[in-house]
């Protein structure tokens, strides 16, 4: 049964549902760090988006508007941060975390209304497909729009930093903000956006968890998703085709030790629960071993404060 | 004047001695310490459930939610037993020893620990309830509904309580149909919705067409519900979560209870008990049947149901084998609670091994 070439097509279309949240959450975050700073509140950005989707699903009746409003959640909290680290000059990773507590503490408190409500059915596209291919199908075609937009995230994200001129700016920015300040940027405003930009992404990762994933609001439903996320831009070197891979590793080895488990392979369980976290850390310090890249490819000012007198 | 001062003052301190008592009396103060948020929608919200219960026969109730089982158990303990409360419910395996210890220091507080054996001191007592009594009835309707023969199982860890539904589950199902097979995935959880319903996808990909749980967010059914499968809910009626897969839930119901020992220790008449209530008892309930379950087999299972109420028919009643084909349970003999309690082997049937 294993070895049917459509039982694999589900399990691989099982494992790209699974990293949605992660690619989205590191491709934000990813952005957020290349312009030089050091956002330790993924998680907290995230649960925020969760609940702010699912209750504006609720009240609103309206997915669109939800998950529109998931992405400002995740602005509105991220501008908190903006604010206290690029106008305050205070600690990145001191906010960070303070920002993740913050985050499941008032996503709890605006959560206690919307326990326990079912949620509601996203659309999928591409339904009436699920049956033409072998294998293919249920890879390709079933799934939400934010499905695919996560599965191109990634390259757009890598255009954007490479090809582009804001792209560029934004790298100048997390490499030497006093250079490129002295060629007029303004450094502080491309932070700003930067930062917000990687709120929104957090806020849609987390609405696809309480909307689409696991259609429901249950605080902490985040499960630690933020910090794995984080993880994977550290390890994929800056790079988002790399935290494509990370993502699909991490969700892949979390589905297939269910799977082998329900097949009945003899190996102990504890292994293979621990199997996820493990291989994804291996892999990644494999893929990241040359230290003369990562010195290369990492912001040279990520997590430093700057500031002009004006 | 100062005789009148004397008497009023006799008769104030009088009535306010008297006020103190029947203040006493009426205002006994029931603590609970949670695990989970009470919004989980299953294993604490059900607790909560009781306390409200035990607030509406008008008593003073507070909780505490998200209490870890370490060191910090034992704080929480200690400020709620400090702070006045006369008994305190503390409602999750783990905080055994902390219950223990902290009753120690404070003989005058009772304390009530769920689902543990430890009473090692006058003022603690423990109660659970026979969920595998609940089991026994969805094994009954699973075996029935399946048409893969493929049962699907999410478990948490593996502990006694576990096993036992685990197994009370299976020996019901093949009593109806002997070519089930139950699969069982460990999530390692009680309570992480992603991870659950990854296992719960898992099972389904592999074919299973029934899915039952026994962890506690309402993950599951509603996955059950996309792939168009049957689920069961778990410890309360989570049929509005997945409407056309549930077929029915296992509540737990522990407001009568609690209700009972808050009034015990109003009336002074509390005392140390084991408590193990079941269907009987009404500490577990079975939700409405689903209408997916066909008229004969609803019948079936209400006769079943009002059997194992009455104690005519026990969950595990022999010949029961172990899955190397070693008696557990004689045949016409029932297993006695020790057994139950401490069960941590497979009945035959079940596939694979219990992770050590």
């Amino acid at each position: 049964m294993i070895f049917d070439i459509n039982f694999v097509g589900l399990i691989i279309a099982s494992i790209m549902a699974s990293s949605v949240p992660l690619i989205l959450a590191s491709c934000g975050e990813l952005i957020t760090e290349r312009s030089g700073v050091l956002n330790l509140g993924v998680e907290g950005m995230m649960i925020i988006g969760a609940i702010s989707g699912f209750a504006l699903m609720t009240v609103t009746g309206s997915l669109f508007i939800a998950v529109i409003g998931a992405m400002l959640g995740g602005v509105l909290i991220s501008t908190i941060f903006a604010f206290l680290t690029q106008t305050l000059i205070t600690n990145h990773v001191a906010t960070g975390l303070a920002l993740t507590i913050f985050g499941i503490g008032i996503s709890a408190m605006i959560g206690k209304n919307f326990v326990g409500i079912p949620g509601k059915e996203f659309p999928v596209l591409f339904k009436s497909l699920k049956d033409t291919l072998p294998f293919l199908s249920p890879i390709l075609f079933g799934h939400s729009i934010v499905f695919y937009f996560a599965f191109a995230l990634p390259f757009f994200t890598n255009y954007f930093l490479k090809k582009t001129k804001l792209g560029l700016i934004v790298r100048a920015v997390g490499d030497s903000p006093e250079s490129a300040s002295n060629q007029g940027i303004n450094v502080k405003l491309v932070r700003y956006s930067c930062i917000l930009y990687g709120g929104a992404m957090c806020g849609l990762a987390g609405a696809y968890l309480s909307m689409i994933y696991t259609p429901q609001w249950i605080e902490n439903m985040t499960g630690g998703r933020g910090w794995i996320a984080l993880a994977l831009v550290v390890f994929s070197t800056w790079n988002p085709i790399k935290i494509l891979i990370g993502a699909m590793i991490f969700g892949g080895l979390t589905i297939i030790q269910f799977h082998m488990q329900a097949v009945g392979v003899r190996i102990p369980v504890q292994f293979l629960t621990a199997l996820p976290y493990i291989v994804t850390i291996v892999v990644l310090v494999i893929i990241s071993r040359d230290s003369r890249k990562i010195r290369l490819s990492t912001p040279s000012s990520l997590g430093k404060s700057f500031y002009k007198d004006n | 004047m100062h005789k009148i001062f004397t008497r009023s003052l006799v008769s104030s301190l009088v009535f306010l001695f008297t006020l103190t008592v029947s203040a006493v009396a009426k205002d006994v103060k029931a603590a609970f310490v949670y695990i989970g948020p009470t919004g989980d929608h299953g294993w604490t919200y059900q607790h909560d459930v009781g306390r409200k219960a035990v607030e509406a026969a008008g008593y003073k109730t507070t909780y505490v939610e998200g209490v870890p089982e370490s060191a910090d158990a034992e704080r929480v303990l200690r400020q709620l037993a400090n702070s006045g409360h006369d008994v305190i419910f503390t409602t999750s395996f783990g905080y055994m020893n902390p219950t223990n210890k902290v009753a120690k220091e404070f003989p005058n507080v009772k304390f009530e620990h769920a689902t543990g054996y430890k009473r090692e001191h006058p003022n603690v007592s423990t109660y659970a309830a026979r969920f595998y009594e609940g089991r026994a009835i969805l094994g009954t309707i699973a075996g029935s509904m399946t048409k893969s023969n493929v049962i699907g199982y999410v478990a948490s860890f593996p502990i006694p309580e576990v096993i036992r539904g685990i197994n009370s589950f299976t020996l019901a199902a093949q009593k109806v149909n002997p070519n089930i097979k139950t699969k069982i995935v460990w999530a390692f959880t009680w309570y992480d919705p992603g991870k659950e319903s990854e296992a719960a996808k898992a099972l389904i990909d592999q074919g299973a067409d029934i899915i039952a749980q026994h962890t506690d967010s309402t993950a599951i059914v509603q996955i059950a519900e996309k792939a168009g499968v049957y689920a069961f809910g778990q410890a309360s009626d989570m049929d509005k979560f997945a409407p056309k897969a549930v077929l029915t839930s296992v509540e737990n119901n522990w407001g009568p209870y609690y209700v009972d020992r808050v009034k015990a220790v109003a009336n002074g008449t509390w005392s140390q008990k084991d408590t193990w209530h079941g269907i009987g008892d009404g500490m577990v309930v079975i939700s409405d049947l689903d209408s997916a379950i066909p008229s004969d087999l609803q019948a079936k299972v209400k006769k079943l149901q009002a059997d194992l109420a009455s104690g005519k028919v026990h969950a595990f009643t022999g010949p029961i084998y172990d899955q190397k084909g070693g008696l557990m349970v004689a045949e016409g003999k029932t297993a006695d609670d020790g057994m139950l309690a401490g069960m941590m082997t497979y009945v035959k049937g079940v596939e694979g091994d219990i992770p050590k």
